[in-house]
C-alpha cells in the first residue's frame, strides 16, 4: 500500500490498520520474552482463538447454534494425529488436510442441520458433543485411534536449524496458520457472502426472497466453521503432543460457547478475548484452589456459568461490544 | 428367550426414568417453547439433596417426598429469578442461559459433594418375591413409581382447576390472561412441577447409575431422544417415547452395537427423528403463518 493511499484513508481505517500491525508485531515478538511454559499457553490461546473463530462464524454470524464444536476439534486433532503417526505425513501437510476432513464432516452434518431450526439444532449438536468421547473410544477404530489410550505425537523441532526452542517454533507455527485464517474470516464477513450470512441469521425468509440460497450458504458455513475448528484441533494435538478421547467431552464444546459469548457474538477480534479467557481462568482458579482446597477446582465452571447468564442479561455483545462502546466514548471526547 | 425378556424388562425400567425426564422437558416446552438443557443437572442436585438427608438419618420415603417438595420450590424460583428475565429473547440467548445454569449447577454439586462416585440405596427390597432373574426389585419399583406419578400428573391436569388453568396458560396465554389466569404464576408452577418430576427420575436412576455430578448426562440425552420420538408437544407421547427409547437402547446395546457407544444411539435417534419426522410419533404438525 502506497503512502498516498494510506494518507487518503479515513482516520478510523488508518487507526485499524495501525492496530492490526501493532498486534501482529507484538504477537510475533511475544515468545521471545516469555518462559517456555508461558509460550505453550500462548500457543493454546492462538489455537482456541482459531477454534472460536470457526464457531463464531457459524453461531454468531450465521445464527446456527452449535453446542458440539468440540466434535470437530476432536476430528481435526485425530485426523492430524493419525496422518502424522500412522501414515507418516509431514505435519505441515497434515494440518491443512485435517482442515479439509473437517470441512467435509461439517458439510455433511450441516445437511440434516438444514432441517433443524434454532432449538433443535442446539439439541442435535448437544447430543453430538456428548457422544464424541464414546465414538473415539469405539473398539472398531482402535487400530487408528489408539482407543482409550489415544495417540502420542513427537513435537516437531524448528526446521532449517533456526535458533528457536520447540515451544517458540510451535507458537509461531500456530500464528502462521491463524493469521491468514483471521484475514480470510474478516474478508468473508465483510463481503457480499458475509451480508448474506447475516441476513439468513436475522430473517431467513426475507433473505430467501432476496435471492439468497440459504441451504447452500448454511451448509457451506457449517463446513467452513468445522474446518476452522478442525485446523485448531490439529494444531492443538501438535502442541500438546497427545490426543485422547476424554479431552474432547461436552465441557470442551461448552467452553467454546463460553468463549464466543464472552468475546462477543459475531465479533472477530472478540474471539481473541474469549480465547484468553478460557485459557487462563482455569489457571487462576487452580491457584485459588491452593488456598481454598481442592473442591475450588470446580470454580471456573461456576464463574463461566454466572458470566454466561450475566452477559446475556446485561451486555449481550460481550467484550467486543464493551470495546466498541469505549472507542465511541473516546471519539466523542475528542470531538467535544 | 430368557436373555431377551431380561433385556426388554430392564429396558422398560431405564425407560421409566427416561420417561420422567422427557415429561419434565415437555412440560417446560409446552408452556414456553423452550428446551431446558439444565433439566438433568437440576435432577442431579435434587438427588444429592435426598442422599444428604438419607446420610443424616432421615428415612427414605420422608427424604423422597421432602426432596420432591424442595425441588418444586427451587424449580419455581429458578423460573422467577432467572428465566423470566429472558422472556421473549432470541433462541440463542435462552440456550446460552440454560447452558449457564447447567454448568453452574454441575460445578456447585462438585464443590459441595466432590466428584467422587457415591452409592445410593434403593428403597425396594434386595430379593424379589416374583419375577426373580428377569427384573430386579429396584427396576420394578422404578417402573411402579413412574406409573403412579404419571397417573397423578394426568389427574392433576385433567381434574383440578389449577391443572386446567395451566393448560389454558400454555395453550393461549393471551386469552388465559383475559379470563383472569396469572400466566406468570402458571409458568413458575410448571417449572416447579418439571423440577419435581426430574427429582423423581434422579432418585430412581441413582441406584442404577450411581451418584456423581455427571450422572444425568446420558439420561438427559435419552430424555431428549424420548421427548422428540414421542412428540415434544405431547406429554403422554413423551412418556411413551421414554419407555420405547429405554427398550431400544437396551436391545441395541445387547445385540447391535455394544454398550460402549450407547450415547451414539441417542444421537442417532435424535437426528433421525428430527430429520425424518420432526413432530415425533404422537406430536401434532405445527403450521405457522409467516
Amino acid at each position: 500500500m502506497s503512502l498516498a493511499s494510506a494518507a487518503a484513508m479515513p482516520i478510523e481505517m488508518r487507526a485499524r490498520w495501525f492496530a492490526i500491525a501493532v498486534v501482529l508485531v507484538a504477537a510475533v515478538a511475544l515468545p521471545f520474552v516469555t518462559s517456555g511454559y508461558q509460550t505453550f499457553q500462548l500457543s493454546q490461546v492462538v489455537v482456541y482463538a482459531v477454534a472460536l473463530l470457526g464457531l463464531n462464524l457459524l453461531t454468531g454470524v450465521n445464527g446456527q447454534i452449535s453446542l458440539g464444536h468440540g466434535a470437530f476439534f476432536a476430528i481435526g486433532g485425530y485426523a492430524a494425529a493419525i496422518l502424522i503417526v500412522k501414515l507418516h505425513v509431514p505435519y505441515a501437510f497434515a494440518i491443512p488436510i485435517a482442515g479439509v476432513v473437517c470441512f467435509v464432516a461439517g458439510f455433511l452434518f450441516g445437511l440434516p442441520a438444514l432441517r433443524l431450526g434454532g432449538l433443535y439444532l442446539a439439541l442435535a449438536t448437544f447430543a453430538l458433543a456428548m457422544a464424541t468421547p464414546q465414538l473415539l473410544k469405539f473398539k472398531a477404530f482402535d487400530a487408528y485411534t489408539g482407543g482409550v489410550q489415544g495417540l502420542l505425537l513427537t513435537k516437531p523441532q524448528a526446521p532449517l536449524g533456526l535458533p528457536l526452542t520447540r515451544d517458540q517454533w510451535l507458537y509461531l507455527l500456530c500464528l502462521a496458520f491463524a493469521a491468514p485464517l483471521f484475514w480470510a474470516a474478516s474478508n468473508l464477513v465483510h463481503s457480499r457472502i458475509g451480508r448474506a450470512l447475516i441476513a439468513i441469521r436475522d430473517h431467513p425468509i426475507a433473505a430467501e426472497t432476496m435471492g439468497v440460497d440459504a441451504a447452500l450458504y448454511k451448509t457451506t458455513t457449517f463446513g467452513v466453521s468445522a474446518a476452522y475448528t478442525g485446523v485448531a484441533g490439529a494444531l492443538m494435538s501438535l502442541i500438546v503432543g497427545f490426543v485422547s478421547p476424554d479431552s474432547f467431552g461436552l465441557f470442551l464444546s461448552l467452553s467454546f460457547v463460553v468463549g464466543i459469548v464472552v468475546g462477543g457474538l459475531a465479533s472477530i477480534p472478540g474471539v481473541v478475548v474469549g480465547a484468553v479467557f478460557i485459557e487462563f481462568i482455569p489457571n487462576i482458579a487452580d491457584s485459588i484452589a491452593d488456598v481454598f482446597g481442592e473442591s475450588a477446582k470446580a470454580m471456573p465452571w461456576a464463574i463461566y456459568g454466572l458470566l454466561l447468564i450475566l452477559i446475556m442479561y446485561a451486555a449481550p455483545s460481550g467484550a467486543a461490544g464493551a470495546g466498541r462502546k469505549l472507542v465511541a466514548a473516546v471519539a466523542r471526547l475528542r470531538r467535544a | 428367550m430368557f436373555a431377551l425378556t431380561h433385556q426388554l424388562l430392564s429396558g422398560l425400567a431405564m425407560g421409566s426414568i427416561y420417561a420422567c425426564v422427557a415429561l419434565a422437558i415437555v412440560m417446560i416446552y409446552q408452556a414456553t417453547r423452550l428446551v431446558n438443557f439444565a433439566q438433568g443437572e437440576m435432577a442431579m442436585l435434587s438427588t444429592y439433596l435426598a442422599w444428604a438427608m438419607i446420610q443424616a438419618g432421615v428415612p427414605y420415603w420422608a427424604a423422597f417426598f421432602l426432596t420432591v417438595a424442595i425441588s418444586f420450590v427451587v424449580g419455581a424460583a429458578i423460573e422467577r429469578l432467572v428465566i423470566r428475565r429472558f422472556d421473549g429473547a432470541p433462541v440463542l440467548t435462552v440456550v446460552i442461559v440454560f447452558i449457564g445454569l447447567l454448568v453452574i449447577i454441575n460445578s456447585v454439586a462438585g464443590w459441595l459433594f466432590t466428584y467422587e462416585i457415591q452409592t445410593f440405596d434403593s428403597p425396594f427390597p434386595d430379593t424379589a418375591r416374583f419375577g426373580a432373574g428377569y427384573i430386579s426389585p429396584h427396576e420394578m419399583g422404578a417402573i411402579g413409581v413412574t406409573l403412579v406419578m404419571l397417573a397423578l400428573i394426568y389427574a392433576f391436569f385433567r381434574f383440578t382447576p389449577l391443572g386446567l388453568a395451566m393448560r389454558a396458560a400454555a395453550q393461549n396465554p393471551v386469552s388465559a390472561r383475559l379470563v383472569g389466569i396469572s400466566v406468570g404464576r402458571m409458568l413458575a408452577i410448571g417449572w416447579g412441577l418439571a423440577a419435581a418430576v426430574g427429582a423423581v427420575a434422579g432418585m430412581m436412576a441413582a441406584p442404577i447409575v450411581y451418584l456423581d455430578p455427571n450422572m444425568m448426562g446420558g439420561i438427559l440425552l435419552y430424555g431428549f431422544a424420548a421427548a422428540l420420538l414421542g412428540g415434544i408437544d405431547n406429554p403422554w407421547g413423551a412418556a411413551a417415547g421414554g419407555f420405547l427409547v429405554g427398550v431400544l437402547e437396551n436391545l441395541a446395546g445387547a445385540y447391535l452395537v455394544g454398550s460402549e457407544i450407547k450415547l451414539s444411539v441417542a444421537l442417532a435417534i435424535i437426528v433421525g427423528v428430527l430429520v425424518a419426522k420432526p413432530s415425533g410419533l404422537f406430536g401434532r404438525v405445527v403450521v405457522t403463518r409467516v
